[in-house]
């Protein structure tokens, strides 16, 4: 873990930075065929956040976030990792430069073991680091209790789990995570939350798609809220939660 | 059980619950049975065709041997069904106290070292020198055939069993390598800028297999499993018409002759002939231990276990960093190459080969052995490619010759359904079929998810 010691710099009020964000989307313009799914996104992460893409179905969460770990390129616009360009790098050798990615719905390997997948995620180097597979352990303790489980046998709260440890064994710097809370019960939300607050805590930048807008913004220091392709919104994630546009939208009047 | 006259005072629902007779496992049971009776009695009964196509089956009907069959199925049945108590549980009696042979050295190879390599060191040495004392007909089979096609079957075991893509044409490499071989020892029409001995051309033959693969798979590997299967298929075409046709470059349908084995140093030479063929087969079993050995190598190296993961996700697998299109490459190249060095090892060991030789029939047979034997297990896909080929040969002295793919056939059909992981399935091939029938996942023969990528 390099520079762990200035993680903690507060985001200043105003919202702007001047020094180089972790992550940097710079006007990303991507395309389906002739569809346009994003219009021009800018976003940017620094070292330490945690940022939160919200929005509808289909207002580009996803793509945004499959953009940033490789598996689309951008037509127009730059993706930039500590200030360098990142983008048309596939997102196998984005792994290798410090970027975990959860991708949506899971995905971990149903054959192999608990202790086989997170083995996997380490396939980076020569091999598992026991200290990481502890750690993944430690800040999941139903894994450990299955370890011997095959992944596809899991309920849907551990495969989610399973599939963050996964990205944890690759030691990144920043976790892309695409809609953690999908189809998972409100109790289960909860405590991968409290677990994704923990791992930043430990030093690791998280990037979130979400449509479960309240949880992500209680965890959130930031959050962007993307309409049909385009950044509708990017505020303080307490401002946004106090936002009335963003609590008849996404929220629900009322609810928190 | 059921009964008929009931159903119609029943509810839907108490219909819809009713386990239908035929979807019972003791009557399926009794199916295969029977159909293995039938098989029998037709294998060990009369054979040929007399110019009426029903004359073997009627005459085994009329002379009754298939009623002895189907009865003896019956009574293994009803005995096995009704009356296996007693049985079962002497056995179960027997098997508590029974000090086996095998099952002593099975004890003692787990805790002895000397017997572990005194297994080892025995099987090695049944292995060499075993086929001393087989027949020249049954020496000819081992070494024409079933060495030939363990390495064939060894090299399809990467790309299906591990890599998980679907090969129907992986017989074009086997015709690329033999047609390497002649090339470069000067057998075909066109002449090779320098002739070679056949042990050289093995590495120039691994280079065009190789580079083959990757022709035939950089464009290909984006596809599905069952696209990419059509995709080899006509590859699988493409070579074999171009060697039928090309005859002014291959010799077509009227085939060459290529130099048999040979070592020539100068002071010393040494050429493998027909008369004696064990020493052809001490040079294939030494091709196939090496290829093995590098195989097992491979499958617990990296290598391996990437083509693990791109079997069960590739999406998953590219977000812990392997590289999807690299890898399946790789599989696709070195499965490619052990063809190409059966290849050459045919060509050199027959001395002859024409297009006829390389027909999809055997692309699909190879495909058959390592399925039948086992995807992604070695000691399965040697067991099914040497069994599977030494079947149709031993079946030659009991039914006509020209039944004996069909009866391949009927033994690949009851595999499939009483046994489709193999006969030694691999660990993971084994959790893949007990998940599928769990419901929780597919086992189609690409693996699982062969298909999610877009």
């Amino acid at each position: 873990m390099s520079g762990a010691a200035d993680l903690t710099k507060e985001t200043e009020q105003t919202g702007e930075r001047t020094d180089t964000p972790m992550l940097e989307l710079r006007d990303l313009r991507v395309f389906y065929g002739a569809i346009e799914a994003l219009k021009g996104i800018n976003v940017k992460v620094y070292e330490g956040e945690v940022v939160a893409l919200l929005g509808a179905n289909g207002a580009g969460k996803s793509t945004t976030l499959r953009t940033a770990s490789g598996m689309l390129s951008p037509r127009d616009g730059q993706v930039l990792f500590h200030g360098e360009r990142i983008d048309g790098i596939k997102s196998h050798d984005l792994v290798r430069f410090g970027i975990g990615h959860v991708p949506e719905g899971r995905r971990v390997f149903p054959r192999m073991t608990v202790r086989e997948n997170l083995e996997m995620g380490a396939y980076r180097f020569k091999a598992p680091d026991p200290d990481d597979m502890d750690r993944v352990f430690t800040l999941f303790p139903r894994l450990s209790e299955r370890r011997t489980q095959l992944g596809g046998t899991l309920s849907g709260g551990e495969q989610q789990m399973l599939a963050i440890g996964r990205a944890l064994m690759g030691k990144p710097e920043l976790l892309l995570l695409d809609e953690p809370s999908m189809g998972l019960a409100p109790l289960i939300v909860r405590q991968i939350f409290d677990i994704l607050e923990e791992i930043n805590k430990q030093g690791t930048t998280v990037l979130l798609v979400e449509q479960n807008a309240s949880q992500a913004l209680q965890l959130a220091d930031r959050g962007y809220v993307l309409e049909t392709g385009s950044v509708a919104m990017a505020d303080e994630a307490s401002a946004l939660l106090a936002d009335p546009r963003v609590r008849a939208a996404y929220l629900g009047e009322g609810a928190a | 059980m059921s009964d008929a006259t009931k159903t119609t005072n029943l509810t839907v629902a108490q219909q819809l619950r009713e386990v239908r007779w035929y979807q019972q496992p003791r009557w399926r049971r009794l199916g295969a049975l029977l159909s293995l009776g039938l098989l029998m009695s037709m294998v060990t009964g009369v054979q040929g065709t007399h110019n009426d196509i029903f004359y073997a089956v009627r005459e085994n009907f009329s002379d009754g041997s298939v009623a002895v069959w189907l009865g003896l199925a019956l009574l293994v049945w009803a005995v096995r069904e009704f009356a296996s108590a007693p049985f079962t549980s002497s056995a179960r009696k027997v098997k508590g106290t029974l000090v086996t042979p095998l099952g002593a050295v099975g004890r003692l190879w787990s805790t002895e070292r000397w017997v572990r390599w005194g297994v080892i060191a025995a099987f090695a040495a049944i292995l060499v020198w075993g086929p001393m004392g087989l027949s020249r007909f049954w020496q000819t089979v081992l070494v024409d055939q079933i060495a030939i096609y363990l390495l064939v079957a060894v090299g399809l075991n990467v790309v299906i069993g591990w890599a998980g893509m679907l090969d129907l044409g992986f017989i074009a490499f086997f015709a690329i390598g033999a047609y390497s071989a002649a090339f470069w020892t000067g057998a075909l029409p066109v002449q090779p800028p320098v002739v070679l001995n056949n042990f050289l051309v093995i590495p120039l033959a691994v280079i065009t297999c190789l580079i083959a693969g990757v022709l035939l798979g950089a464009p290909t590997l984006r596809l599905r499993g069952d696209y990419l299967a059509i995709v080899t298929l006509g590859f699988h075409e493409i070579v074999y018409l171009a060697a039928k046709n090309l005859g002014d470059v291959t010799g077509g349908t009227s085939g060459v002759k290529v130099d048999r084995w040979h070592i020539d140093l100068g002071f010393w030479t040494y050429e493998w002939n027909v008369i004696d063929q064990m020493p052809f087969y001490w040079l294939l079993l030494a091709f196939i231990a090496i290829v093995v050995f590098l195989f097992i190598r491979l499958e617990h190296s990296k290598v391996g276990r990437a083509w693990t993961a791109i079997r069960e996700d590739e999406v998953a697998a590219a977000s812990t960093g392997v590289d999807t299109v690299r890898y399946k490459l790789m599989a696709f190249a070195i499965g490619a190459s052990t063809s190409g060095i059966a290849g050459v090892a045919y060509a050199s060991k027959v001395g002859y080969i024409n297009s006829e030789n390389f027909v999809i029939l055997l692309s699909i047979l190879v495909l058959s052995y390592v399925i039948f034997g086992g995807m992604g297990s070695i000691p399965g896909v040697l067991f099914g490619a040497a069994f599977l080929v030494w079947l149709p040969e031993f079946l030659r002295d009991f039914v006509d010759p020209k039944d004996r793919h069909m009866y391949l056939g009927a033994l690949l059909v009851v595999m499939m359904i009483y046994r489709p992981q193999g006969v030694i399935p691999s660990r993971r091939r084994q959790r893949e079929l007990e998940m599928a029938e769990a419901g929780t996942g597919g086992a189609d023969a690409t693996g699982p998810a062969s298909g999610r990528q877009s």
